[in-house]
């Protein structure tokens, strides 16, 4: 009875017409993805991205090289130089370099600033053609600094009840 | 004699290659434009199904996706292994490029302007066309076959094989359903078996303004869908795309080919898709013939009828190959083989049988 039944099925495409229909459903539903470069999913303000070097209202640089950040990274990614003292008691870095490549995004140099300086940003989207372009340099994470200074001390304020 | 020559061998010579030229071009090029869109339909229907976008990018709604492929094709470097046949290697991908646009000649889009008995929109209306489309179809079995010869490399070979098998079964039980066509309008050419479909079933049933019912859809049904089964088997479509099972080898016996020569495999494939598509239009559902006597359906140009169906009939194509599972190859030499051969084996005696003791043989 079992086999009659499944060759009538097979005969008249019940299992196909059922599928077709289904996969019309399917056809007119709303689609999944988010369009992604030209809509973006939302970002937690502890998301971890693109590293910056943060200044003080003022102009001031905020990295006081204390080498925290370079001791506490596991990839050892991170490599400082520190300058003589200045009059005012505070030191400067000469050199502060990040390989972007070695980089694994833990967060523990942004953890380990006293002073905020070193933060990753919410900036995903630095891909570049060449290994070098991601050999980050002083000025270049100063100027990351001031282009994503805005979102960053927004995404600090937000976080800063739960720290 | 100098008169015979100017009047009749010279027009011969000259006009007739540069009058089936110019006609050839106008029928090729916007043959390839469509093409570029039933491969930009295949990917947005696929991927509607599976709740994705599709291409989206390049032109409005990504409809310019196609012609961004070919020139990313066109510029890529061709890669020929070097133990491979160089001459048959370059020469495969010729051959299913080739083959399938000439299988077009045959195919009528239109009714004659002006509407007279018996002519159509047709670049070769002559009287074997079905002959011609067989004979011409099965030398695309010899493209693979090739290819995966002159790869020189045993993933391609194994394919090549499969995939000629495949074509094989599925074209002896095609031949027969045409055969069953055939018997009902008494003619192997295209635009006969067309124009045979405006009286039949509906006549009888004393509906005659409802023409889709004189359709061959209808009394030939199980061969219908026969027919549509077998084509997808025969352009190596899913469900039965084992030879080149995208989920689970890489391209069967296209793996060593590249770049442009890769296009031409692809362009083929599609054409060889599109083809099928127009001849279940042609054979089942009444070419260019409107599915309503309504003053209306009637006003519109064939051409319109005849693409409308052909996409109908493609997206059902899409469709399938979004949501059926992918036969293993035993179950599809199964099915073309314990299933259709003798179903269509017998649907030609009985059709044959009807005709003959009702009197009904055209």
């Amino acid at each position: 009875m079992a086999r009659v039944a499944q060759g009538i099925k097979s005969l008249f495409l019940l299992e196909f017409i059922a599928a077709f229909w289904l996969s019309m459903r399917y056809f007119f539903k709303p689609k999944a993805p988010v369009n992604y470069p030209f809509e973006k999913g939302p970002l937690s303000p502890r998301f971890r991205g693109e590293h910056v070097l943060r200044r003080y209202p003022n102009g001031e640089e905020r990295c006081i090289a204390c080498k925290l950040c370079e001791a506490v990274c596991p990839a050892q990614a991170i490599v400082i130089e520190a300058g003589p003292r200045r009059n005012d008691g505070t030191r400067r870095t000469t050199r502060y370099d990040i390989d972007m490549t070695k980089c694994i995004y833990c967060g523990l140099c942004q953890e380990a600033c006293p002073v905020e300086a070193i933060v990753e940003g919410p900036n995903f989207e630095y891909a570049t053609e060449t290994h070098e372009e991601l050999l980050y340099d002083k000025q270049r994470l100063l100027d990351n600094g001031d282009r994503w200074e805005r979102e960053i001390a927004k995404n600090i304020e937000l976080d800063a009840p739960y720290r | 004699m100098v008169d015979y020559f100017w009047s009749t061998i010279w027009p011969w010579i000259i006009w007739t290659p540069i009058l089936k030229t110019i006609q050839s071009l106008a029928f090729i090029v916007p043959l390839l434009i469509l093409i570029a869109y039933i491969i930009y339909a295949d990917r947005k229907i696929w991927a509607a199904v599976q709740l994705r976008r599709g291409p989206n990018v390049v032109g409005p709604w990504g409809l310019l996706q196609s012609f961004a492929d070919m020139a990313k094709f066109l510029f890529k470097e061709p890669i020929i292994p070097s133990g491979s046949n160089k001459v048959l290697f370059l020469l495969a991908p010729l051959i299913a490029a080739f083959v399938t646009i000439a299988v077009w000649a045959v195919i009528p889009i239109g009714s004659g302007w002006p509407a007279a008995e018996g002519t159509s929109w047709v670049v070769a209306n002559i009287n074997v066309g079905i002959l011609y489309v067989l004979a011409i179809s099965s030398l695309e079995v010899y493209a693979i076959i090739i290819g995966g010869w002159a790869s020189n490399s045993k993933y391609p070979f194994l394919s090549a094989l499969r995939s000629a098998g495949q074509m094989i079964s599925y074209e002896v039980s095609i031949g027969f359903v045409i055969v069953t066509v055939l018997l009902l309008v008494g003619s192997l050419n295209m635009t006969d078996i067309v124009l045979a479909q405006q009286t039949g079933l509906a006549n009888w049933l004393g509906v005659p303004s409802l023409t889709i019912l004189n359709w061959f859809w209808l009394p030939l049904f199980p061969m219908f869908i026969v027919f549509f089964i077998s084509a997808l088997a025969e352009t190596n479509r899913p469900p039965f795309d084992l030879p080149e099972a995208e989920s689970e080898l890489v391209a069967g016996f296209m793996v060593e080919y590249s770049s442009s020569l890769y296009m031409l495999f692809m362009l083929g494939e599609y054409l060889a898709v599109t083809f099928m598509c127009a001849m279940i239009t042609i054979l089942f559902l009444g070419g260019w013939l409107p599915p309503a006597d309504i003053a209306i359906f009637n006003w519109i140009p064939g051409i319109f009828w005849f693409m409308a169906k052909l996409w109908m009939v493609f997206f059902m194509f899409a469709m399938v190959k979004a949501f059926v599972p992918r036969y293993r190859y035993d179950q599809l030499m199964r099915l073309g083989w314990k299933v259709f051969l003798p179903l269509s084996l017998f649907m030609v005696v009985a059709v044959a049988s009807v005709l003959h003791f009702f009197d009904l043989a055209p």
